[in-house]
């Protein structure tokens, strides 16, 4: 290779161009992964009117019990049964309570444990599947079996034997739905790490000398968020499900406080005379499950337009 | 083929016997007694209750003992029904919630694989917008509303069928359709999905430019092929479904397994909590087993690794 040639390339054979700035300078402004859904996102109407509906959902759980006049444990023998009125919005149940206060109560009751659950649910799950995916081989055989084993048996009967060992209460359930239900994410965190794991970019990066951690936080880490978010927006929904499932059967939170699950029961009972009593929990129940599956859906979309049907 | 099978099959004696060993730890593990209830309880009447179920031996042998008679079949005995098995329960309880966990099934992947169909063929029409709302509404509202509903609806203020009970066919229909609508939810956008999965891929261009008739491309070529998800979920679906729905068969007030085990943990009637979660998973892990054997047969590209 050092030994010159008859056809060397001398620089008189080439020509220098003017800098063209119109063709190295963006046309639109820079854009990051994260603005970019956001940017798809917010054309959705249907997932944004599901975001306003629960951001609606929420701030009435906070706000409604303090400015109801009403509290949603005290019992009033003279307005028992009462149908939906401009004094008792949703009306009041068997002893007298008002229906509308107990509702809000119920959303930060069932809105708190699901949050919790969920939570605790992705935090085990990602420590699990990422520990899984990125050792891989034997561990990752052995992990694996574990959530298979755990999948068995379904996730409702689980938090019932949970339950039946520790009791029923508030902390009870979040504990039973937080231990039992974090099978899906460390799955879906084992196969993404799996899959990035024997990526070009990431094999790029470790080939240009990037550490582990810049590895984690720098691709791993984006990566993985989009797909850990979606999921989350179908977890919650369904640890609202099970909490609502649970208290319905009887196995859940105490009286005199309230969830949906348990306003769900109680109007049950009185179906055949006070229909009402039944349909505002399950309204509020149906509103945000639909919102969040709504918003998952849209989510979906934006973080990975290639998946949309 | 043969080694693959035997494969699977340790594999699920392996997690059967995890399952049992965990359940019979939980239910050791629970504070308080099941003579708990029974205030009035005299000290000999106790301790002979207890030796006659075990109670009184070391835990290990317990185990041993569990473990033992589930191997011949046995399930133990429960503390509520006095004098009546675990077996009897399931011997009683077990038709009648497979027969109504296996017809709401049948509604529900007949009606979900039909609709998916419909749904990916007239896409953006009005029959696809129809499974979407029907699917979203399936999963967002919750199974006790529907049952609840369907109630009041169709026996209450219709009285086309009776409010609840068992043993009649007119008993029969609400519930089945109850369980079977979140089903066809389910199922429904899961098919239309893989439909359109499936009708996107080149070897249905190569039948349309064939000159195959639409039937015969959806039938022949896209449906076999879009189906197998469905195959795949519908073995959990099923095992998971006909050992009884708590919420279903506590509405309607039907005598099967889902009803037996809310009550024994209301009544915390331990040894039947056990001994009825012993039976589920025998039954999902049988059924998974034949999930996969099916799918194996059906689908030959599966690679028996």
């Amino acid at each position: 290779m050092t030994k010159k040639t008859e056809h060397e390339i001398t620089r008189q054979m080439f020509e220098q161009l003017p800098v063209d700035t119109a063709a190295t300078t963006s046309q639109r402004p820079s854009t990051t992964f994260w603005k970019d859904a956001w940017r798809r996102l917010k054309k959705n109407h249907v997932a944004m009117a599901s975001v306003a509906v629960l951001l609606l959902i929420t701030l009435m759980a906070i706000f409604a019990p303090m400015l109801s006049p009403y509290d949603y444990a005290t019992q009033d023998i003279f307005a028992v049964n009462k149908g939906p009125s401009a004094e008792h919005w949703f009306g009041t149940d068997t002893l007298g309570r008002d229906i509308f206060t107990r509702c809000w109560i119920g959303a930060r009751v069932s809105l708190t444990i699901a949050l919790v659950a969920t939570i605790i649910n992705v935090l085990i799950g990602i420590l699990y599947g990422g520990v899984s995916g990125y050792f891989g081989g034997k561990v990752d055989l052995i992990m694996m079996r574990g959530v298979e084993i755990i999948y068995t048996i379904p996730d409702l009967l689980w938090v019932i034997l949970l339950m039946v060992i520790m009791g029923s209460g508030l902390n009870t359930i979040i504990i039973a739905i937080a231990i039992t239900g974090w099978g899906s994410m460390a799955r879906l965190v084992r196969g993404q790490i799996l899959q990035m794991k024997s990526s070009e970019y990431v094999m790029a990066s470790q080939t240009l000398g990037g550490r582990f951690s810049h590895i984690i936080a720098k691709h791993m880490i984006p990566n993985i968020m989009g797909p850990i978010i979606i999921d989350l927006t179908f977890s919650i929904p369904s640890a609202i499900f099970t909490e609502a499932t649970l208290s319905y059967l009887g196995m859940g939170i105490p009286v005199p406080l309230a969830s949906w699950g348990t306003l769900a029961n109680d109007g049950a009972k009185m179906l055949q005379l006070y229909p009402y009593q039944l349909f505002f929990p399950a309204l509020l129940i149906s509103l945000t499950m639909l919102s969040f599956n709504l918003l998952g859906d849209g989510l979906r979309d934006a973080f990975d337009p290639k998946l949309r049907h | 083929m043969a080694r693959y099978f035997v494969k699977r099959l340790l594999m699920a004696i392996l997690t059967l016997w995890l399952i049992l060993t965990a359940t019979f730890i939980m239910m050791k593990s629970i504070p308080g007694d099941p003579f708990a209830n029974e205030k009035m309880i005299l000290p000999e009447i106790r301790a002979n209750m207890e030796a006659k179920y075990g109670l009184d031996k070391p835990l290990f042998e317990q185990y041993i003992t569990y473990m033992n008679n589930l191997l011949h079949g046995d399930f133990g005995i429960s503390f509520k029904y006095k004098g009546r098995s675990v077996n009897e329960i399931i011997a009683t309880g077990f038709p009648v919630s497979a027969a109504l966990g296996l017809s709401a099934c049948a509604v529900g992947l007949a009606l979900g694989i039909i609709f998916g169909i419909l749904a990916a063929v007239k896409r953006g029409k009005w029959p696809d917008y129809l499974v979407i709302i029907i699917s979203i509404l399936g999963v967002s509202v919750p199974a006790f509303v529907f049952g609840s509903l369907f109630q009041y609806v169709f026996a209450v203020k219709l009285k086309w069928f009776p409010v609840a009970g068992w043993g009649t066919f007119a008993a029969f229909v609400l519930p089945t359709l109850a369980l079977g609508l979140r089903m066809i939810a389910y199922i429904a956008r899961m098919m239309r999905t893989s439909m359109l999965d499936v009708m996107s891929q080149d070897y249905i261009k190569t039948a349309k430019a064939k000159g195959l008739s639409g039937m015969s491309i959806i039938w022949k070529h896209a449906f076999r092929n879009a189906v197998m998800p469905i195959i795949t979920v519908s073995g959990s679906m099923i095992a998971s479904t006909m050992v009884g729905s708590f919420v279903m068969e506590n509405i309607f007030n039907i005598p099967g397994m889902g009803k037996y085990l809310v009550n024994a943990v209301k009544d915390s009637d331990y040894t039947m909590i056990m001994g009825m979660t012993a039976f589920y998973a025998i039954i999902m892990i049988v059924t998974m087993l034949l999930v996969d054997v099916v799918y194996m047969l059906v689908d030959p590209r599966v690679k028996m690794d």
